[in-house]
Formats: structure tokens, sequence, C-alpha cells
């Protein structure tokens, strides 16, 4: 076979060739998609474009029970360990000296906690943390796979089949919301249940919380509980000078909250 | 002027190549190597499918109705039945196979109710030592509905930080009622009937009043001491020494 032979008879193999191998490929696609298309709803009815999810934190109410954490690790299979958690409450002491100590009471929900000599105590209340779900989200802009992203009713989710485990978002996360799940060797956080949310229910921390201390809804909706929320209440975000613009509302919170 | 044959054939060689490379990035590669759009729907869709294990608040609600209703009208009213019950879909969907924790113990109820300075102020809570020691909670109180058995005498119950502030101060063997007139509708709903406090310098003058009785009270000049402020403006009358 010459030369000239051979790229004839290539380029006549290489059409139907590449063709078959394409449809497979579109097939593959499509199977991973589903018949809905990439962008289409998840969900039958639902319309992602018309959401955009936020939840509202009154600190005076938390009563520091983790009944929110333990919820979590229920509803989303989070691993059994207590240092894993994708929502977890803190609890701030500010002392009469004027330091404050911060102590995670989602790591040991049922012990004892740390004794507190009460004349010392000039302040104290609990703080409930998870993924702020920022708008412009450090840990999406840093994941190199692009595993992480925003969906389009503002839920900042990891896609645990292209993550490669870096970490390099769990460093960039100014709040702490993420952990390494030693199960997937993935990243993990909080989804704000999107499980849920997709059918009409609350996420799982805000359903359990017994003093009404989380209020999830829709931003964009004029009569969602966490518009009215962010009318009768004054509010703050956790560091706002970083400008990632979280979408967790805190209302009542103290200075000394970081 | 003629184009050299060697210009024109190199020319169709980079127009053929040309189109090929547009041909496979165009329509060979499939898109989701290049689009995220793909991969990420892919992740939504993994993520709805998922498991609900929390039914939500008002699935309970068809079949305990009875149960449902005494807990709306009561101090639990705000809680879901799954914050005490646990994760119930699986009840909800098959009731006769599947049944929900109930707490029953001691260890329960403390988790949110015992002792904690963090814990908001007028939130209910107990010291797990000396309130009914060893005793299960639903042996006096009902959760469903979850009012003390027996309405405290003492003030000291519900107020017992104040309490333990007066009994260091010289203000010990004060009974509460010699400042404060609690009605009976404070002991039931604390919050809508508040208890009385003294309005006037007159009423600590009662005592400390220069000329007054009681010998052991240390005594002002109600008219030239203090100005125009009220008592307790400088003075903490649960601790009257503390702030002299």
């Amino acid at each position: 076979m010459n030369k000239r032979e051979f790229l004839k008879k290539g380029a006549i193999a290489f059409i139907p060739a590449a063709a078959v191998l394409q449809a497979l490929m579109r097939q593959a696609e499509a199977s991973v998609a589903g018949a809905a298309g990439a962008t289409g709803s998840p969900t039958p009815g639902y319309e992602p474009r018309d959401h955009w999810y936020g939840m509202g934190i009154e600190v005076e109410k938390c009563i520091g029970c983790n009944r929110c954490a333990e919820a979590c690790k229920a509803e989303n299979d989070v691993p059994p360990e207590p240092f894993f958690f994708r929502t977890w409450v803190e609890r701030y002491t500010v002392k009469q000296s004027g330091e404050t100590e911060v102590e995670c009471i989602s790591v040991n929900p049922r012990g004892e906690r740390k004794a507190q000599d009460e004349r010392e105590v000039l302040r104290s209340f609990f703080v409930p943390k998870l993924c702020n779900h920022c708008a412009h989200a450090p840990c999406v802009q840093v994941c190199p796979v692009g595993a992480t992203f925003t969906t389009a009713d503002g839920v900042v989710l990891v896609d645990s089949t292209r993550c490669i485990g870096c970490r390099y978002c769990i460093q960039a996360c100014p709040y702490g919301a993420r952990f390494f799940n030693h199960r997937t060797n993935t990243a993990d956080k909080c989804t704000f249940c999107y499980h849920r949310v997709v059918k009409g229910l609350l996420p799982a921390c805000v359903e359990v919380c017994p003093t009404q201390a989380r209020v999830f809804g829709d931003l964009r909706s004029k009569a969602s509980r966490l518009v009215r929320f962010q009318r009768m209440n004054k509010i703050n975000v956790l560091k706002p000078a970083l400008n990632t613009e979280p979408k967790v509302y805190y209302a009542q919170l103290d200075g000394e909250v970081r | 002027m003629k184009l050299p044959e060697q210009v024109t054939r190199i020319a169709v060689v980079v127009a053929l190549v040309a189109t090929l490379a547009l041909l496979v990035r165009f329509v060979l590669i499939p898109r989701a190597y290049f689009s995220t759009a793909v991969h990420q729907s892919a992740t939504v869709r993994r993520e709805v499918a998922r498991p609900v294990n929390f039914a939500g608040a008002s699935a309970c609600q068809d079949c305990h109705a009875e149960e449902w209703e005494k807990k709306a009208l009561g101090y639990h009213k705000g809680l879901a039945c799954e914050t005490c019950h646990g994760p119930a879909a699986g009840h909800a969907e098959d009731p006769m196979s599947v049944k929900p924790f109930a707490p029953r113990d001691r260890k329960f109820c403390p988790v949110c109710h015992a002792y904690d300075a963090a814990r908001p102020t007028g939130f209910p809570q107990i010291n797990t030592e000396s309130h009914n020691p060893l005793k299960p909670c639903i042996t006096c109180h009902n959760p469903h509905d979850p009012v003390p058995p027996e309405t405290p005498k003492e003030c000291a119950a519900c107020h017992a930080q104040i309490a333990r502030t007066v009994a260091l101060s010289a203000h010990a063997l004060l009974p509460c009622a010699t400042c404060h007139t609690a009605s009976k509708e404070h002991r039931i709903a604390p919050r809508s009937a508040l208890p009385s406090k003294p309005q006037t310098r007159e009423f600590c003058g009662q005592c400390h009043a220069g000329g007054t009785a009681n010998p052991d009270a240390p005594k002002v000049e109600l008219a030239s001491h203090g100005g125009g402020y009220l008592c307790w403006q400088c003075h903490y009358p649960h601790l009257p020494e503390g702030r002299p």
C-alpha cells in the first residue's frame, strides 16, 4: 500500500467510524443528563431559575440543643464520627476580661460541656452555623476541576464523581463549612437538603429546630418566611468584608461572632 | 496574477485540516467534554434522587390527630414531631413494621431543658441534679402538652438566678413579696401578667429613710441623697451592697 492509497482508504474509513463513535458518546451523554436535558428541571413542575434559596438564623432563639446537627446527619448520611458535620452549633462565651471563648458543642453533643464560672461570664449565647451558600463562593472559584458549582436556585453543590479530593475548597472556605468525607474521598458540605427543598419540604435542620431559630425560604418570593424574616429583623452576615455575599442571614448577631 | 501551484496546493491542505479540526471540535466531541452543564445537571439529579428520611411536619397529622391537637395547644406547639421522635419517613410509608423512636428516659429532655448559661432568658431550664433526680420526665410531664404538673409555689423555681443572688445579700431574709406582688395569672402566663416592682424612692425609704423603725437597715436622708435618681438606678436591690 502506497501513501496515496493509505490516505484514501483512511479518509473513507474515518468518517463512518467517527460517526459511530460520536453516536455512542451522545447516547452516553443523554443517559447521564436524563430526558429533561442539561439545564432542565430536576423534578417535574420545578423550575430552578424561579428560586433563590437562603436561610435565616435568629441567634436569640437558639437553645444549643444540637438537634439540627443530629437531624442533618440522619438525613444526609454524614459519617457518624462526631467531628464530621455539615451544620454545627458554637457556644460563644464573652468573659468579663473581654476575651471570647468559642466551643463547638456539636463535637460532644451529649457529653459534659465545658464548665463555666458564671461570675466571669459577661454574656454567652449559641450560634448555629452551616454552609453560607455564598453568591460569590470562594470554594467554587478555586476548584481546579469544576466539581463544585452553584445551581440556578443558588445552592452550592459538590459533584462527587468529578471531585479529585485535593481539599483546596476546604482551605478556601472562610466559614469552615466543608470537610473531607473519608468514605467517598471527596469534599462534602451542606446542600440545603436540596433533595427535600425541590420537593417542597424544609431542610432537616429547619424541620426539627424546636425554637424556630432557623428559617428557610426563597428570596425570589415576596411571601416567603425568609423575606418576612429579613423585613422584621436587623440582619447581619458572617464576614461581610470578604464580599462572598453569604445567603445565611443572622438576626441579633453579636460582633464577637466570626 | 496567477498563484503558483505549490501555494494553491498548500492552501487546500490547510483548508482541509481546518475543516477537520472544526468538525471534530463542534460535531464529534460530545458536549460533556467541554461544557459543565452536563455534569452539573447529573449532580443535581443525583442529589434530588437521595432518599428523604424526615417526613415533614404535616405527615403525622392524619393518623395521630389526637396528639397533634394536644400539641398544637401546648408549649411544644412549635416542635415538629420528628424533633423528639427522630426521622419517621419510613414509618409514614409502612406504619406497622417501622416504629419511630419514642424517648422515655431521663436523658432525652435535658438535652434542651438542662440549665446552660448560654440558653436564652425565659427558656424553661432545670438543674438535673436537684430536679426530682432519677425520675423519668414523663412521669410528671406529658411531652405533648408539657405544663408543670403543679405550678411552683416558690419564686426560686423559675427565678433561680435572682434567688441565688439575694441569698448572699443583705436582703436575704426579705421574702420576694416584700417588694413584688405577683398575681395568680403570673404563675400560668408569666409574661402576660408581670409582677409589680417598686416605683418610688419612698418605697425604699420605708426602711432606709432617716428615723424609720428598722434598726439594721442603713439610713440615708431621702431628700438630699442621690438627687433625682431612683434608688435602683445606683443600687441593685437583689444585691444592694454590690454597687455602692
